[in-house]
């Protein structure tokens, strides 16, 4: 086995294994601290298929950013780790139900899709044909998004502030 | 780095293994050499120089007694903390109580991938350099937070909570300074950056034009922030949090924290001398053109000189300027910082419009400006250290 395919499955298997502790942990304070290494691990992938400016922005933006919004949130939550985490309204039997009912349709459409292989990922730098992609094919798509942002950020201004009363 | 292993592969060095495998090895031995023989002792020198500095500055001796001038006592230091016990206090999440110093130091340590020593001498130039820089530096928020949580004190909560709204806020000016330099240089790798520029300091991106000039003040302090310097130390404020979220570390885990940020001093300013001090750029002097070591070493010189005058001038801030309040902290970057920063944004790209070869005259004028504001300032300080008349009299050397 080469080294490249060993660290591939290495990078795999942390992506998944913190995943599978972000569900399963029975203390919430883990499984938001596991999420760091699900989005090291998406980013290990990006790097994997010759995207670095994506991969630099994965760590940028979901560690820097959401991971610490998160574990703010989390933190500063009262009480709660005493939260039951176990939703009591609906029962197990339909629970399980369900939870078959996807793994069947996850299974088939894993089984039925065409997966291409990778041809030879050519290891170029991306950063600028991202931008001129930006500025010129997509620039809608671009400026649509960042008004969507924008209208996001007003909108947590105008929830979270507190109006002062004459 | 790579064209050095696949030079060594060519001349028939490591035959008979496989290719990956000697990067793979190349890789590890450039980590173990940059960790022992630059950062450990860069961030020891930098914590003694620092105490030194800073008792000269408040009229004191600080320490002198290991070594010449006290030089090794960062190493008595260290011997000391590793012999020490290590405790974990009793109702701490053990795990990740032992975790966060690591991830604050992978995080800090990582940044040294790109920063170049000279002009061969870089563990990797990544093309997306600058933006890697950025992005491992943000996992160390993320140490801070698990270092302030699992300690179970509440001291430590309130510091590691300080300490990441406040790394996560600066970085935003801190980001759109180096993003103004982006615009100027067209890259974002390290080395190309500095290539970009020149030796000489007008053909530094410091004085390109006005609003670069603003961004590396922005970006400076910004960086100060992100640091947890002083001014800037509210989340180990020792008047109100004991020592923040490094309140229940003790032996080698508490000074892991340290060794983070005294080595995060010398990624500030290498970062600035990247960006805006020209890098490693050394006049072309024909006598060195046949002499790749010398050069390189003159080079290395040069880089190394510029980014630890930065250091210096933490040490220098610190010791001079009070601690800010945490609403004076945010309203500073969130009502000036971060607009301003904008300004300098926009301004750079209308700039590179109307000149796009850039502007001497103006990057003239600009280092004139420079060096007109710093003759003020040394005349200003010379003057006050002659009126200033301390009580204790210092000789230069004790």
């Amino acid at each position: 086995m080469e080294i490249s395919t060993a660290i591939f499955y290495l990078v795999a298997a942390v992506t998944v294994g913190s995943a599978a502790m972000v569900a399963f942990s029975r203390n919430i304070i883990h499984s938001a601290f596991s999420l760091l290494g699900t989005f090291a691990g998406v980013a290990g992938i990006y790097v994997f298929l010759g995207a670095d400016f994506v991969a630099g922005v994965q760590v940028l933006v979901y560690v820097g950013g959401i991971l610490v919004l998160i574990l703010f949130a989390v933190m500063l939550t009262h009480r709660i780790t005493d939260v039951q985490i176990t939703n009591r309204s609906a029962g197990r039997i339909p629970g399980l139900v369900v939870v078959a009912i996807l793994f069947v349709l996850l299974v088939q459409s894993i089984g039925e899709t065409p997966w291409a292989k990778a041809k030879e990922v050519v290891y170029k730098a991306t950063t600028a044909s991202i931008g001129d992609l930006f500025l010129g094919d997509y620039l809608l798509p671009f400026e649509l998004a960042s008004l969507v942002l924008l209208a996001a950020l007003i909108g947590a201004v105008v929830l979270a502030r507190q109006e002062i009363k004459e | 780095m790579r064209q050095f292993v696949d030079q060594l592969i060519q001349n028939g060095y490591f035959a008979g293994a496989p290719k990956e495998l000697v990067y793979a090895g190349a890789m590890i031995v450039a980590a173990l050499v940059v960790l022992s023989v630059f950062v450990a002792p860069l961030a020891g020198v930098t914590s003694w120089l620092e105490r030194r500095v800073w008792a000269r500055m408040q009229s004191r001796v600080g320490p002198n007694r290991v070594g010449p001038q006290g030089i090794l006592q960062w190493l008595a230091d260290g011997i000391k903390n590793l012999l020490k016990e290590d405790i974990i206090p009793a109702s701490a999440d053990k795990f990740l109580f032992s975790l966060a110093p690591y991830v604050v130091f992978v995080g800090f340590l990582s940044a040294f991938v790109v920063i170049p020593f000279g002009r061969e001498l870089i563990v990797a130039d990544l093309n997306i350099g600058i933006l890697y820089l950025l992005a491992v530096t943000s996992v160390v928020v993320v140490g801070i937070l698990m270092a302030g949580w699992s300690s179970n004190n509440k001291w430590s909560l309130l510091g590691g909570m300080r300490s990441a709204a406040q790394i996560v806020s600066y970085e935003i000016p801190a980001g759109l300074a180096v993003l103004t330099i982006v615009f100027v240089a067209g890259t974002l790798s390290t080395q190309g950056i500095i290539k970009g520029q020149g030796w000489a300091p007008w053909d530094w991106f410091l004085f390109y034009n006005p609003f670069t000039f603003v961004a590396f003040f922005l970006y400076f302090t910004a960086a100060l922030a992100e640091g947890n310097r002083t001014p800037f130390d509210i989340p180990e404020a020792e008047s109100e949090l004991v020592a923040g979220y490094v309140t229940e570390y003790s032996g080698m885990r508490f000074l892991f924290f340290f060794f983070a940020e005294w080595g995060n001093l010398y990624v500030i300013g290498a970062v600035a001398t990247i960006l805006f001090l020209g890098g490693w750029h050394i006049p072309a002097i024909p006598a060195l053109a046949d002499q790749p070591i010398l050069k390189g070493g003159l080079q290395f010189a040069v880089f190394f000189v510029k980014a630890y005058f930065w250091v210096f001038v933490a040490m220098w801030v610190r010791a001079t300027l009070p601690r800010v309040r945490v609403d004076q902290l945010m309203s500073l970057c969130w009502k000036y910082m971060v607009p301003l920063s904008f300004v300098c944004v926009v301004g750079t790209a209308a700039w590179m419009l109307i000149w796009p070869q850039g502007n001497r005259p103006v990057s003239m004028a600009m280092f004139l400006l420079g060096v007109v504001i710093l003759a003020m300032f040394s005349k200003r300080v010379g003057y006050q250290i002659r009126h200033a008349r301390p009580v204790l009299y210092l000789r230069p050397y004790i």
